[in-house]
């Protein structure tokens, strides 16, 4: 189908020109790691207490370089008008919108694989057994972190202050996207594994998933037409 | 038969009347120069006719596909030339997005430079991929917004070429200008634009090639 | 005319509020565990209900505006939302005070108030992006799809703030406000009576001023464009 053939070429384009220049990728990245290590300085804490904030501080950085990352999605279309020609083609908004989410997802993942490493080496954080239901709860999350960002990214992309106002109406979203991730990974770094409690999170993250990606489906028509 | 057709348009941008009533016709195969004044609203009804902007009131019949050269050059500064045409080749749904890039690249005088980065090309070469862009998937409508501002002599000479071409394969061009000059040559007919209302559409009129004022004289305000 | 209904909405719902306090601190007795503060409930509660309710229209409104284009519908939103905002800060105040009082601590991260706390900062987002954006039709556009967003989010914050592991699970002070005893019944039916007359009203102010500035602007249009 069209649409998909769309998504598919904006997804590739979008990935293409982050990877050759690296702009966000850098800074996002490098981002992730200062706060990792200020943190580092921030608390002096025993063993214990370190695995009991450690979802919570993963998914902090992560969140913050997931702002950083979904900021230039739509935002990349403006030099030289590109928004306009992409606009004007016979791609249908929602496959726009997909490309876009997608090449997001796969930016902020890398951002987070990189991450994931030096947050276990900073904190002596073991975070390889599991890894399997780790990986499940970072790709739920890190898709729910995109779709809304990019749906941000495309309502704030002729707004004024742009790079103040996405963060601004973000966050407040993702908080219960957050709080699940967060949870979830605690529980899963400090050894347990994904049944019992955590079945709860895991349906919330889902859900948020959901419901976020087919709200934003359907509205982004209304934001990037005029 | 006509290609583009709006009837009694209206686009409020919030409470600012830019197109009011605006109707008219575009024969196919035709070339129309639209012509006013800066706020006229040529542009608002160009983006409308690309399908950038909804109508507030009236209606719209498009028959065929478009291509759009707006203001922005519309390629971008980190792909090369032939990646670019790529891309905008199968965002079009353009069978074989490689070979069409290849000969839309030669068309324009940039075959051997078809590796380069967007952001290295002169201003020159820039504006002639866009025209390239804009020509690629072969459109039947080519809707162009002030397209000889601002380009070199070398471009100027592409673009007329490439819309000779196109008319004599049958296209339909619309294009708003202020260089009357460079559009008189190809138009067959003129339309004006006054506050968003057309104030004159018919054939290009003899009068029109010879003293390209005539028309704001005869036609619009007086200054 | 519709000045004058204004007047009189604002004046029945002053007069509904003062009956109202009157009963609340001169009739009612003292309740037992509690002493005084408990009255404040009487504002405390039906704040954060009105408030609901101001949102839920916003919500209608939003998606009113997104299928008709007409701009009565976006004046009905912010004006909802802002209301619900300020009903929301006012619940969030009285119950700072009332656990100040009753358990010696400022905020407590109960349950409810959380959940009224991220109300609060999804709409405060809608709030701040309004003014950023120009064009009058985008802003409409945007908020709408914003103001959506944000009341998505409010079932997901309610389940969040419910996930076991959470902050707000651990056991700590809560304002409980319990079954109420027949007295209180009628005060607590009154109150919010009284709020959502209030809020009414304010919201038909502001709409009178949204309206208001709309033809002023387009005055000055047709002014210029003559």
């Amino acid at each position: 189908m069209q649409g998909l053939r769309s998504a598919f070429a904006i997804a590739k384009k979008d990935l293409q020109t982050e990877l050759r220049t690296k702009e966000s990728i850098n800074a996002a990245a490098s981002f992730a790691l200062v706060i990792l290590v200020l943190f580092s300085f921030a608390f002096d804490l025993g063993r214990e207490e370190l695995y009991a904030i450690s979802g919570g501080l993963l998914w902090l950085v992560y969140s913050f370089a997931g702002a950083l990352i979904v900021n230039r999605g739509f935002a990349r279309e403006l030099p030289n008008d590109c928004l306009e020609v992409l606009m004007s083609s016979p791609a249908p908004a929602w496959s726009i919108f997909l490309g876009k989410s997608v090449a997001a997802f796969f930016l902020l993942l890398i951002v987070e694989l990189i991450s994931l490493p030096v947050f276990g080496l900073f904190y002596n954080i073991r975070w390889l057994q599991n890894f399997g239901s780790l990986a499940m709860v970072i790709l739920l999350a890190t898709w729910g972190i995109t779709v809304v960002g990019t749906s941000f990214s495309a309502v704030t992309v002729n707004v004024r202050l742009r790079e103040l106002m996405l963060p601004v109406l973000l966050y407040p979203i993702l908080i219960p996207l957050l709080i699940g991730a967060m949870g979830t990974t605690t529980a899963l770094l400090g050894g347990e594994s994904l049944g019992g409690d955590n079945i709860a999170s895991l349906r919330l993250l889902i859900g948020f998933d959901a419901i976020y990606t087919a709200l934003a489906l359907y509205l982004i028509d209304f934001v990037l037409i005029v | 038969m006509f290609a583009v057709a709006a009837d009694r348009v209206w686009k409020y941008f919030g409470d600012f009347p830019a197109l009011r009533g605006a109707t008219l016709e575009v024969r196919a195969g035709s070339c129309l120069a639209l012509l006013g004044r800066n706020g006229a609203g040529k542009t608002t009804l160009l983006r409308i006719f690309a399908n950038l902007s909804k109508p507030t009131k009236g209606e719209i019949k498009i028959h065929g596909r478009t291509g759009y050269l707006g203001h922005g050059i519309g390629v971008y500064d980190d792909l090369s030339a032939f990646e670019n045409l790529v891309f905008f080749g199968e965002l079009q749904g353009v069978a074989n997005p490689a070979k069409a890039a290849n000969e839309a690249l030669e068309r324009v005088g940039l075959g051997r430079v078809k590796d380069g980065m967007a952001r290295e090309f002169s201003r020159g070469m820039r504006q002639r991929l866009a025209v390239a862009r804009a020509f690629l998937h072969k459109p039947e409508i080519l809707l162009l917004d002030e397209p000889f501002t601002s380009l070199d002599d070398k471009a100027i000479a592409v673009l007329q070429s490439l819309l000779s071409d196109a008319l004599a394969q049958g296209a339909t061009i619309v294009m708003s200008t202020h260089q009357i000059r460079e559009a008189m040559e190809l138009a067959t007919h003129v339309a004006m634009l006054e506050r968003g209302k057309i104030v004159h559409a018919g054939p290009r009129a003899p009068e029109m090639l010879s003293d390209p004022a005539w028309l704001y004289r005869t036609y619009g305000e007086i200054q | 005319m519709r000045e004058k209904a204004v007047y009189v909405l604002g004046l029945l719902a002053a007069f509904v509020m003062i009956f109202n306090l009157n009963t609340v601190f001169n009739k009612l007795p003292d309740e037992a565990m509690q002493g005084a503060v408990y009255r404040i409930i009487f504002i405390h509660v039906p704040a954060a209900i009105d408030a609901d309710i101001f949102f839920t229209v916003s919500l209608l409104t939003a998606v009113l505006f997104l299928v008709t284009r007409k701009f009565i519908w976006d004046s009905v939103t912010v004006s909802c939302i802002e209301v619900g905002t300020m009903l929301v800060f006012l619940n969030l105040v009285t119950g700072s005070i009332w656990g100040r009082n009753q358990w010696g601590i400022w905020w407590a991260w109960d349950l409810r108030m959380t959940s009224q706390l991220m109300c609060f900062l999804l709409y405060l987002g809608y709030l701040l992006v309004r003014p950023a954006i120009a064009e009058p039709t985008q802003k409409a556009t945007l908020s709408a799809i914003v103001a959506i967003f944000a009341y998505a989010d409010i079932p997901l914050v309610l389940m969040a703030i419910r996930l076991p592991n959470v902050r707000t699970q651990h056991p700590g002070p809560v304002l409980e406000t319990g079954n109420l005893a027949p007295a209180f019944r009628a005060p607590f039916g009154i109150g919010i009576l009284a709020l959502l007359l209030m809020g009414t009203a304010l919201v038909l102010v502001r709409l009178h001023q949204e309206t208001t500035r709309r033809e002023i602007d387009s005055l000055r249009r047709e002014l210029h464009a003559a």
